[in-house]
């Protein structure tokens, strides 16, 4: 028996979510008394794996791009070598794209968006967000294998130093008709899926004209920029960048509003973020009661002094 | 070509959020319900390969008689035909089950679902209908053409977006982005007349499945009162942040 999670890198490298991964099977594994197996495809440090737990990585060397199904493969393979009891992936675009493939492939009951370590193993009950962060659904997985999708940022980075054996594993070859033509990522920017901090524009922003102020407020934190979706309706900003209920969801450390309302559907995807803060020159303005600190103030004189602010802060504290 | 379109029976995104009996079920008091938004981008996107292909568009949901309203609402925007499974939706598997054995029946080209319903956030159906059937499969879609036998998609991904080459059967999971918010289409009179009169079959369920089952519900705890910050002291925010919150 095991605990299997699934890795991911980027250009060889492990993503920080490997490692809340890891840290959230590792305290499964401990529960279930048994091993906490990683498995990486593409990846070169693997050791890093160790350090949060994992006894055992299976690497796989994979020729050609990333193709959820032959993922999928990949993965259910290693982990019935493994034979698996737990498996845990995250929410990444491409752990979400892959998961209902594995959940098939491996017979095992899946739970999207868990928020927490199980409530218990035996029933094996686990707890998921669902009405996007509305509310909480507690999910029992009767299969023999359960499948977890767990939520972002909702366990942490916690260290578990072990060594970890790394072994590669020969996966049976898959072949798709499925073939990338091209692949459009941009390189610099922070993604809102990875950031921990975000900085979003509404319709009080006025238009696109005034998003260097997003944009510098942004680059100053290190965060990604987001907004609301009548911003991407009106072709403001890209849809990719259109958070909420109806786009994408938000679960970074940090969530910074600015000249949004706050309006239900924007609420709901962005629930899950952490630290809450707005900035709206309306006192009456919804979002003042889903965050946790807020300015009453127009924002076209608040932020240029914000960013100038936090590069103070950061200059001292550099 | 013939499409299959997955509808969603959803709660209003504007609905309050409660549950009942012990929560254990989801309070529907009050509740209007829709199309959910990612099937109604898929929707449209049907609709466009209908008027310019020719295309045959079904609709299906695995639901009871309360959902065929939105069924309705899917043909009178100009689906062909619909179809309801007639079983309370419980789980994603169960679901994708029902709709496989519907796709067995009538060898579709292309299977559209949303990404997620935004209701329980599954993100599971359409993954687990392409596992079942060994279709190819393409989530968080945001651009599809098809030439013959051919469909060339465009997913998105953390970060960026991908294109991809596909032979048909396909099956996508749909999104924003799939088709312009301006070109979602509210049925109009003559809609909803013909609508009535197009073929809503009722099937019974195959499958029994109880792989996750539902405990209870639960509401997030209540949260405590903003902090007002004055507009001329914005260091006050930055030691919030730093010191308090912890997250500079
Ligand atoms: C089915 C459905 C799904 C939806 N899904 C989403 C979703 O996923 N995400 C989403 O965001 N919305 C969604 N919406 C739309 C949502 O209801 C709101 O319309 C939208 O979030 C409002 O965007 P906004 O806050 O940018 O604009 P507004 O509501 O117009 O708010 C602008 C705010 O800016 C403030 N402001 C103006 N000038 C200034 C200034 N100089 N300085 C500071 N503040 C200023 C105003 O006080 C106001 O509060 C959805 C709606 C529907 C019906």
């Amino acid at each position: 028996m095991s605990v299997v999670i699934y890795a991911e890198s980027e250009k060889g490298q492990l993503k920080k979510i490997a490692l809340e991964l890891a840290s959230y099977g590792k305290a499964i594994a401990a529960e279930l008394q048994t091993e906490l197996v990683a498995v990486t495809i593409n990846c070169e440090n693997n050791e890093s794996l160790g350090e949060y737990g994992v006894d055992k990585v299976l690497t796989v060397e994979h020729q050609g791009a990333f193709n959820a199904q032959q993922y999928a493969t990949i993965i259910a393979e290693a982990a019935r070598s493994q034979s698996v009891a737990v498996a845990v992936v995250s929410s990444s675009a491409d752990s979400r794209f892959l998961a209902p493939l594995l959940a098939i492939q491996l017979e095992a009951g899946y739970v999207s968006n868990v928020v927490a370590t199980p409530i218990s193993t035996s029933p094996f009950q686990v707890k998921r967000s669902v009405f996007t962060n509305k509310a909480f659904n507690i999910s029992e997985i009767n299969t023999e294998v359960k499948l977890i999708g767990l939520s972002k940022n909702a366990f942490g980075l916690h260290p578990h130093p072990t060594t970890a054996t790394v072994s590669s594993f020969e996966a049976s070859s898959n072949t798709s008709t499925m073939e990338v033509q091209s692949v459009d990522q941009a390189s610099d920017s922070v993604t809102i899926a990875d950031a921990e901090i975000v900085v979003s524009g509404g319709r009080g922003l006025k238009g696109p004209e005034n998003w260097h102020l997003i944009e510098n407020l942004a680059s100053t934190l290190g965060a990604a920029t987001a907004c609301s979706k009548p911003v991407s309706d009106m072709g403001w900003r890209p849809h990719s960048e259109h958070v909420g209920q109806t786009g994408k969801p938000v679960a970074s450390n940090l969530y910074i509003a600015i000249g949004v309302s706050g309006a239900i559907q924007h609420l709901a995807g962005i629930n899950a973020s952490k630290v809450k803060v707005v900035i709206n020159s309306d006192p009456e303005a919804p979002f003042f009661k889903a965050a946790d600190y807020g300015i009453v103030g127009d924002a076209f004189e608040v932020v240029p002094k914000m960013i100038e602010k936090f590069k103070a802060f950061q200059a001292e504290n550099a | 070509m013939k499409i299959l379109v997955c509808i969603s029976h959803v709660p209003d995104t504007t609905s309050k959020i409660n549950f009942v009996e012990g929560d254990t079920q989801f309070d529907t008091q009050g509740v209007q319900y829709i199309i959910n938004p990612n099937d109604e981008f898929g929707l449209t996107r049907a609709m466009w390969f209908k008027e310019k292909n020719g295309a045959s568009v079904d609709v299906i949901n695995v639901g009871g008689p309360e959902t065929e309203a939105t069924l309705r609402k899917a043909l009178a925007i100009g689906a062909d035909n619909a179809i309801r499974v007639n079983t309370p939706a419980k789980e994603a598997i169960q679901v994708a089950k029902e709709i496989v054995s519907v796709i067995q029946q009538n060898q579709y080209d292309l299977i559209i679902a949303g990404r997620e319903s935004i209701d329980y956030n599954g993100g599971m159906v359409p993954g687990m209908i392409a596992a079942l059937t060994g279709m190819n499969y393409l989530n968080n879609c945001i651009g599809l053409e098809i030439d013959a036998n051919l469909a060339t998609a465009i997913r998105e991904m953390d970060g960026g977006k991908e294109t991809v080459t596909a032979p048909l059967p396909l099956v996508i999971g749909a999104q924003k982005g799939l088709v312009e918010e301006s070109d979602l289409r509210i049925p109009n009179m003559r809609g909803i007349m013909m609508a009535r009169k197009k073929p809503l079959t009722v099937m019974e369920p195959q499958e029994m499945s109880e792989q996750v089952t539902s405990v209870s519900f639960e509401k997030p705890a209540p949260k405590g009162d903003v902090k007002l910050i004055d507009p001329e002291n914005i260091d006050e925010l930055i030691a919030l942040l730093h010191n308090e919150a912890k997250v500079i």
